[in-house]
């Protein structure tokens, strides 16, 4: 031991505790470095990460706005249900994960322990329906079918279901008021899915996981407006889901109503009588086929003739739209949309085209004199017209020598419009067109607004078809390959059309004027376009966008957004052409084709306007077309495979108009039986409370006219709407009863 | 063998009286190293608060008490103090004798881990529980003792001044020495505690003087170890999971790579001054698993901000500064290897520890010295203190 301070110490152990030092002192910098790194450079990127870590929001929906028809009658709106729900988070802080809880609560419940675990399980790709999709923080809905007894058990015995709760909560119901169902035209809702959740996430009403969006008809079309905006409370929350602070809250705000132009009591009279004609028409023989008609779908609209507003709007077959409330079954699922379901859940008015047969005629006329034909003619009306040796016959092969095209409107004359297509062709190159060719008779089409939507407010809507030449030329291209490929020369019927399509399908040959110009051949017309047109007619020349909407009304009732009905377009024709038209169309209905269904009429107080079609299908039975309107009321009825125009549909649209106007049988009017003389103008009354004031709706319009108008015919208990119950707040037994005959309900 | 019996300050005057004796100029109080000591309290206390705030609303193990972990802490730190005081009054160089006394019984101890004595906490089987809420983790304990032991073994001939070096033979059996306990270690498994003792193996080898080729050897030999490890699935598999996680967290958030994850985000959102003590929520909400002990600097992150993290690493830089510095002034080998070997442990633990939860590191069950929750891990660091202070004490002053 010296005092002298160590210095002999060897020069490698020296030289090895420096790099030691230096060792340390860079794995001390490294960690500064790396501090700064996350703490000063990262730093926002993280505060902003733990922001999202801690915060869990608790989402009280909002009510969803009714949807009301022009009397302030709710054909949708919500009923409260008993909801039981279970708390996730509160039951995975229990030892066994709540499974306890949860097995007594299946017993109260009458459900099987298994079926409630499967309830509040979450959803990921391996975990089937059912599961719950929603946020783990939200209470999960085990059922909202709770009657008043199980509620008050769980209730009462609150520390024996800890994290479930039951209460009372609006939940979708289609009230089908006087049985009218309309459920094409409410559509229906379903849970949001992840792809609109991401769509929607930055606009200005964007979707909460929980959200019921509407994916047909009004609900769809409105979805927005009807939808509200869901409050939300933000909970700190900790690693458990606890919750330790309440963050910020935004109070629900309920869904604004909609007001529509539909009167319950006419759409129900509508659908009664749609089904009661397609009924009729399964009774008639069809010498054709020689079976009966099948009748497999219908729709009807009535119009207000001067604004376009859709009064009624049936589609047959039909369905319940309460089957969607709270989830749709697998099993009714396929009942609506499966291979053998007719696809109730079309709307047949604005999604169904077929050819349009007679009632197209109006437009030919039109485009006649656009090209320069006089209306009164004469045209010679003979009983066949033979291009080339093929023959074209008139309906019924009857002549009525020459006459006016008015004349031909009202006995329906094929062959005078067959002659004036066939000249305008002719005159346009026939087989070798002109460059600039005139086209009448489809640029006509066009400008009637066929083709192409409505624009009705209701999604979907299809354009029907006019086949002018750019649309033979696109359809050949898309579909020559098959028809080189099975067409042959002097084959069957079939193998021949198609051998013809292959060669020339892309032109515009003498038989396709000559079909288009009666409405047949592959011209393709909606009910709803047909309603818009044969509307304008009867208005004075104005095409109007149908809508269904009437008016958007807050909840409270102060804000009324009125949705007015917009035109987009005059008819092609002169003021002088329509009311030859009109005349013409007033003389179908009184020695026409449709004189018949008209026996005794008023038609001095209430002039009537119709035109009969019949179109033909190939491979199918002919399709029954009726278009007829008042002052202000436009019908149109079609019936696929249903017969002639004025036979299957003819005296269904009487008994809707007799319903409208209170029109007995023998032709009598009596004011007191009318349901709708005049369209309704004003709009029901909302209280600021949201109660809406609105006239009661007897239990079956359809019967009450019936017998006012008759008062002999027996009710048909199988008809499709009166099994429509009328939707209780009854128990979930009373409710599957209710889905079970749901599904014999839906009309094939 | 010169130091054994030379506690007595040597050649500096007559004995005194108790306190003038501390108050002299070349007394014990003037020659103690006050920044260490006062940056090791400094620490200490920084971690009560730090244990605290990560502890106090945790009532699913504070036993309802918000103060159960603050008071032991504090406790943990007095115990830790005080056998800091009786290290120094043993003096580095009585305790050599009892080397192989302790470093027998620390053996004993990990071997009573692998009776059924030891119980398992978070995948590591490396506990004894004591009863009363308190237990022992032995590694703590060896991390010393295999300092001590080999300090002993290869300064002794050097010390002697027979040699320059430790030969090769003493080498040996140094390693030997330290192989013993890190393969019980091994076994547990706790692996944390391997890569400490095998730094603290690389480091009294530095400072030993033995030759390069054995430091070499020795490093080429944990490479090959560790690869052979991983490629003959001798490692369990949440510690390659747990490596996994800390190179790409994002492969499993909601699993292993959740630790780091979270951890991350703790440190991240505390900006520059943090959220404020008892202010961070990722602390508040309990994001962050055992914060108090093993992920404890994360709390310092989110609410004491990068001020607060980076006087914590300044703190533990003057502990291992000075270190460091009793390292080289001392005047026996057996000094300076046991000061390298606690620099070497000190500063790896660290940087493991902080470096986990900054995600640079992988996740090890390691505390943090001084500040992390834990008696074991409070005493052993603060015995190394001791000894620290006991080597510049005894150390002729240098002028």
């Amino acid at each position: 031991m010296t005092n002298i301070p160590e210095t002999g110490r060897t020069p490698r152990v020296q030289i090895r505790l420096v790099v030691i030092q230096i060792l340390v002192l860079s794995l001390l910098g490294t960690l500064g470095g790396r501090l700064w790194y996350l703490q000063i450079r990262e730093g926002d990127e993280y505060a902003k990460e733990a922001s999202g870590n801690h915060v869990q929001q608790v989402v009280e929906p909002a009510v969803r706005g009714s949807i009301l028809d022009a009397r302030g009658v709710p054909l949708a709106d919500n009923e409260t249900r008993l909801v039981v729900s279970a708390s996730r988070t509160d039951l995975l802080k229990m030892k066994d994960d709540g499974k306890a809880v949860l097995t007594k609560l299946a017993a109260v419940l009458g459900m099987t322990p298994q079926e409630v675990m499967e309830k509040v399980r979450l959803c990921d790709s391996k975990t089937p329906q059912p599961c719950w999709n929603g946020s783990p923080y939200q209470p999960i809905p085990i059922t909202d079918e709770a009657t008043a007894k199980q509620a008050l058990q769980i209730r009462e015995r609150a520390e024996d279901f800890p994290g479930i709760t039951a209460e009372p909560e609006a939940v979708r119901r289609y009230a089908a008021p006087g049985k009218a169902n309309t459920a094409q035209v409410l559509g229906y809702l379903s849970p949001v899915t992840d792809d609109e959740i991401t769509k929607a996430q930055d606009s200005d009403s964007p979707y909460l996981r929980s959200d019921q969006v509407g994916r047909s008809g009004l609900e769809r079309e409105y979805d927005k407006e009807l939808r509200g905006k869901a409050g939300v409370t933000r909970y700190e929350v900790d690693n458990l889901g606890r919750v330790i602070g309440e963050a910020e809250a935004d109070p629900a705000q309920p869904g604004s109503n909609l007001v529509t132009s539909i009167d319950a009591r006419v759409q129900r009279v509508a659908e009664y009588e749609l089904n009661q004609a397609m009924k009729e028409a399964r009774k008639t023989y069809d010498k054709n086929t020689g079976e009966n008609y099948k009748a497999d779908s219908g729709a009807v609209v009535v119009m207000e003739a001067k604004t376009g507003r859709v009064v009624s709007m049936a589609s047959n077959p039909s369905y319940d739209p309460n089957a969607w409330v709270g989830g749709i079954s697998a099993k009714d699922y396929a009942k609506l949309t499966g291979k053998n379901s007719n696809y109730p859940l079309l709307n047949r008015a604005i999604q169904g085209q077929s050819a349009p047969g007679s009632i197209f005629k109006v437009v030919p006329t039109a485009a006649a004199i656009n090209a320069g034909y006089s209306f009164n003619g004469p045209y010679q009306c003979s009983s066949s017209y033979s291009i080339g040796g093929q023959v074209f016959k008139n309906f019924e092969s009857k002549g009525y020598g020459p006459i006016s095209l008015g004349r031909a409107l009202e006995v329906s004359c094929d062959t005078v419009f067959y002659r004036l297509s066939h000249q305008e062709w002719q005159k346009d190159g026939g087989n070798k067109p002109k460059k600039n060719p005139g086209d009448w008779f489809y640029k006509t089409a066009h400008q009637f607004g066929l083709g192409k939507e409505t624009g009705i407010d209701l999604p979907n809507e299809v354009t029907g078809r006019i086949p002018d030449r750019q649309w033979k030329q696109s359809y050949w291209k898309a579909n020559k390959d098959a028809w080189c490929k099975y067409g042959k020369k002097g084959g069957t019927y079939a193998e021949q059309i198609a051998y013809e399509n292959c060669l020339e399908g892309n032109k515009m040959r003498a038989g396709d004027s000559v079909n288009y110009s009666i409405g047949q051949g592959d011209t393709l017309v909606t009910p709803i376009q047909m309603a818009a047109i044969y509307g304008a007619i009867a208005n004075g020349g104005t095409l109007y966008e149908p809508t269904v909407g009437k008016a958007i009304v807050g909840a409270d009732g102060k804000s009324v957004q009125e949705i007015e009905p917009t035109a987009h377009g005059k008819l092609p024709m002169s003021e002088k052409t329509r009311v030859e038209i009109d005349d013409a169309l007033a003389g179908v209905a009184t020695r026409g084709t449709a004189a018949w269904r008209f026996g005794g009429w008023p038609q001095d107080e209430i002039p009537m306007h119709a035109k009969t079609g019949t179109a033909e299908v190939y491979g199918k039975q002919t399709t029954s077309w009726f278009a007829t309107y008042t002052k202000d009321y436009t019908v149109i009825m079609t019936i696929s495979q249903g017969g002639t125009g004025s036979g299957a549909s003819g005296p269904a649209v009487r008994k809707i108009y007799n319903a409208l106007y209170g029109v007995s049988e023998d032709g009598t009017i009596n004011p007191k039986n009318a349901l709708l003389p005049t369209p309704q103008k004003s709009l029901p009354k909302i209280k600021a409370d949201g109660s809406i004031t609105s006239p009661k709706v007897s239990k079956d319009p359809a019967k009450d006219q019936q017998i006012s108008q008759k008062g002999t015919e027996e009710p048909d208990v199988q008809q499709l709407a009166a099994t429509v119950a009328t939707a209780t707040t009854g128990n979930r037994n009373a409710r599957r009863r209710r889905r079970a005959r749901g599904s014999r309900r839906t009309l094939a | 063998m010169t130091g054994v019996n030379s506690f007595q300050v040597s050649g500096y005057g007559p004995e005194r009286a108790g306190w003038t004796r501390l108050l002299a100029r070349d007394s014990l109080a003037r020659r103690l190293d006050w920044p260490i000591l006062l940056a090791a309290l400094a620490l200490s206390g920084i971690g009560a608060i730090l244990v605290f705030s990560a502890t106090r609303n945790r009532t699913e193990i504070n036993q309802g008490d918000p103060y159960y972990f603050l008071l032991r802490h504090i406790l943990n730190t007095g115990i830790g103090f005080a056998l800091m005081i009786g290290t120094v009054w043993l003096g580095h160089r009585t305790l050599r004798t009892a080397v192989p006394l302790l470093y027998g019984l620390s053996v004993f101890l990990i071997l009573m881990v692998l009776t059924p004595l030891g119980s398992t906490v978070n995948g590591a089987h490396s506990w004894i529980v004591l009863g009363g809420g308190f237990s022992l983790q032995p590694s703590e304990f060896v991390k010393i003792t295999i300092i001590l032991g080999m300090a002993m073994l290869l300064a002794a001939r050097v010390d002697a001044g027979d040699k320059a070096y430790p030969d090769h033979r003493t080498v040996l059996q140094a390693l030997g020495l330290a192989a013993v306990p890190m393969l019980v270690v091994m076994l547990m498994p706790d692996l944390g505690s391997v890569m400490v003792m095998v730094i603290i193996v690389l480091g009294v080898l530095l400072a030993s003087g033995a030759s390069n080729r054995w430091v070499f050897g020795l490093l080429g030999a944990g490479a090959a170890g560790a690869i052979a490890g991983w490629q003959l699935h001798i490692l369990d598999e949440y510690q390659i999971a747990r490596f996994a996680a800390f190179a790409n967290p994002s492969l499993d958030p909601a699993g292993v790579g959740y630790n780091t994850n979270q951890a991350r985000i703790a440190i991240g959102s505390g900006g520059l001054t943090g959220s404020g003590l008892f202010h961070g929520s990722q602390t508040t909400g309990q994001f962050v698993p055992e914060q108090q002990t093993d992920f404890v600097f994360t709390v310092a992150g989110e609410e004491l901000g990068f001020l607060g993290g980076g006087l914590i690493i300044v703190l533990l830089g003057v502990v291992l500064w000075r270190a460091c510095r009793i390292a080289r002034e001392t005047t026996e080998l057996y000094g300076t290897i046991v000061a390298a070997g606690i620099v070497a442990w000190f500063a790896f633990q660290a940087f493991e520890n902080i470096g986990m939860t900054l995600g640079i590191m992988p996740v090890t069950g390691l505390p943090l010295p001084f500040v992390s929750y834990g008696g074991s891990s409070m005493f052993s660091v603060w015995v190394a203190v001791g000894l620290l202070q006991s080597i510049r004490v005894q150390r002729p002053m240098s002028a």
